[in-house]
């Protein structure tokens, strides 16, 4: 018998009799009155940055006036037209020096400062988490309140990969003390467009 | 774990011996403990989320069977390799296969306690393959050569000054310097490096969703997917119990695991991994190692619902004042005492006593597992099995009579408070473990029952 019978046919005999699965719709969720100023609240709280903008100049402005390394930009969002436009295709080892990623974010979620972005926002899924610096573009009407929202809004997408980023990266492994920029973004700005 | 027998008495007397940095653990541990009962608050419906995740574990315990064989058959759908092994020997066999048919010998590895409990780092060292632990706790622990004490905080009983000795030998950083911003900077160029040259990535898996075969991995440095984006070969190691029936559950997980574990709202990562990527391989290896055994003890089985948050090692009395080596295994603290005597209840005799029953575990644990109780009813099995510390057993059989005979109780009582007085010699002495680290308040003049039967009016 290989181990796979083996472990299925054990786990059969020793599970209990079946409990039935808890209706989460009976889970009386935290909502917010305001979901956007809780989103900020919690998104600064946990090292990111929040810029409001009308219109994505401002993003293209924003980013050379607070960041290094011009030539190191790089989105994937075709209207900043003045920002390269990342390669899609490229092996990932050649995104090492991005000083600065910009990309689209789905949702965004305030109870805990996260925001919803899968492989069709990122292209290449090591770019959010190799740059120095992640931005990402969010509209103001795509947030939740809670995870149970979140969910119900990814629902059955069908996403090769998908992530919740909250904040740069992050490590207080030395005593307790926070470091921002472990291995992933030191910073992260999440462009709320109005 | 340890290569001594040395049990958790023998190993706290050793933390123990330095009464500063006790108290400077228990107050780190205390204050992380304090942040997650904030990060509790914030959330109004706290108890019935944790009732919710204890139904959901429920559920999946009850039906594991069904859940596996789904996952699996969605895992294969989604073009992800899927290995069972039966133990932590075979466990440790299919990684080194997978190394071998790639023609690879050196490895990033991010946190994950399962390879951590089947020993696989010293496996693979034994076959000449060099693995780098790329969270910057466990990249610690490593270069010191010792283990994790604590299994979100690896390095908690590490103090700056000795990171920055540690740093200074491995990784050249200038002598004297420890400031943590600069350290994990060194840190973080000396891992870079890593992560770009290595071809196989292995990661742990917090929760792996049956209905679609994804599973979720929180880190907070961006290490899991550093490694596993840029590889050539992702190996994703697991327990069978971290299956979840549907997406949908991950929200209630999801709002539990960091605020238990760290006080965050969530972690800075939550990558879902779905597919491979383009051109790259993705195995996940589904370990039983005695996962199957406790499901079958129902006292213990809930041990299995456990999330890894380490919020009972914070709140813990005893883990705080004895420090996470004291216990032996690769997971300590309560949650570790009720999981260790499954795999060998001999060798982890002691654990279940290493502990206050005070309950608190109980009360912070995200999923609700009745961890004290579960102490206590081990304590019951290793007795009965014959395993219990020998003193404890010839002191217990003698409280027994003592406390059943009232004229016996009350000469013993008498007898102890003149001993205390006249004699303290003859209990505050090297063969009574209970002074170590402790005085005995002035003995009472009379007992209760004297005192109530003068002043009873």
């Amino acid at each position: 018998m290989s181990s796979r019978e083996k472990i299925l046919a054990a786990v059969k005999i020793n599970q209990p009799a079946l409990q039935q699965l808890p209706a989460l719709e009976e889970l009386k969720a935290i909502q917010y009155e305001n979901d956007f100023a809780q989103f900020k609240t919690v998104l600064t709280t946990i090292g990111g940055t929040l810029v409001e903008i009308d219109n994505t100049n401002e993003i293209t402005e924003y980013v050379k006036n607070n960041f290094t390394n011009h030539q190191n930009y790089v989105t994937s969002l075709p209207e900043l037209s003045e920002i390269k436009m990342l390669d899609e295709h490229l092996d990932p080892h050649f995104l090492e020096n991005i000083e600065v990623a910009i990309v689209n974010a789905v949702f965004g979620v305030a109870e805990n400062g996260s925001v919803w972005l899968t492989d069709v926002e990122m292209k290449i899924r090591a770019l959010p988490f190799i740059c120095q610096h992640l931005a990402v573009v969010l509209h103001k009407k795509n947030m939740v309140s809670n995870m149970h929202q979140a969910y119900a809004l990814i629902g059955e997408n069908d996403y090769d990969f998908g992530v919740f980023i909250a904040g740069p990266s992050k490590t207080a492994d030395i005593e307790q003390s926070l470091v921002l920029g472990a291995h992933g973004p030191k910073t992260m700005t999440v462009f709320i467009m109005n | 774990m340890s290569s001594t027998n040395a049990k958790h008495p023998e190993l706290s007397a050793i933390f123990n011996k330095d009464e500063a940095r006790v108290d400077w653990h228990d107050e780190t541990l205390w204050w992380v403990r304090q942040k997650r009962d904030k990060a509790a608050w914030t959330v109004p419906e706290w108890e019935q989320l944790r009732e919710t995740a204890s139904a959901i574990k429920n559920n999946v315990l009850s039906n594991l069977h069904d859940y596996l064989m789904e996952f699996e058959e969605k895992a294969k759908a989604n073009g992800v390799i899927v290995h069972w092994a039966a133990d932590d020997k075979e466990h440790n066999e299919i990684v080194h296969a997978i190394l071998k048919e790639n023609n690879v010998s050196q490895i990033v590895k991010s946190k994950s306690m399962l390879t951590e409990e089947c020993g696989l780092n010293e496996y693979l060292a034994q076959n000449n393959i060099d693995v780098v632990d790329t969270d910057l706790g466990e990249r610690i622990v490593q270069l010191a050569n010792e283990h994790p004490s604590h299994i979100v905080l690896p390095c908690i009983h590490w103090k700056k000054e000795e990171i920055g000795e540690l740093f200074h030998q491995h990784l050249n950083t200038p002598k004297g310097n420890s400031d943590p911003q600069f350290l994990a900077g060194a840190a973080r160029i000396h891992l870079r490096e890593k992560f770009l040259t290595r071809k196989i990535a292995i990661t742990g898996v917090n929760f792996a969703v049956a209905a679609t075969g994804e599973f979720v991995v929180s880190t907070n440095e961006g290490n899991a997917d550093m490694g596993a984006h840029l590889a050539d070969v992702h190996i994703a190691c697991m327990g069978i119990e971290k299956i979840i029936p549907e997406r949908k559950h991950l929200g209630v997980f999801l709002r539990l695991l960091a605020r238990s574990a760290t006080g965050q709202p969530i972690t800075t990562y939550s990558s879902h991994f779905k597919k491979p990527n383009i051109n790259q391989t993705m195995h996940i290896v589904l370990v039983d190692n005695g996962r199957t055994v406790q499901l079958g003890r129902e006292s213990f089985r809930n041990s299995l619902k456990c999330i890894r948050c380490a919020a009972c090692f914070n709140t813990c009395p005893v883990y705080r004042r004895s420090g996470g080596h004291s216990y032996h295994t690769a997971i300590a603290g309560p949650i570790g005492s009720i999981l260790a005597p499954n795999l060998d209840m001999k060798k982890n005799a002691d654990l279940p006593f290493a502990s206050t029953l005070c309950g608190s575990c109980s009360n912070v644990c995200p999923v609700k597992i009745d961890i004290h109780n579960q102490l206590y009813l081990w304590r019951q099995e290793i007795t009965k099995q014959g395993y219990s510390p020998k003193l404890k057993t010839v002191v217990m059989k003698v409280m027994a009579v003592t406390l059943s005979k009232p004229t016996l109780f009350n000469i013993g009582g008498k007898a102890a408070r003149w001993v205390i007085k006249y004699l303290p010699f003859m209990v505050n002495n090297r063969l009574n473990p209970w002074y170590k680290q402790r005085d005995l308040p002035a003995p009472p003049k009379q007992s209760f029952t004297e005192w109530y039967k003068k002043n009873r009016k």
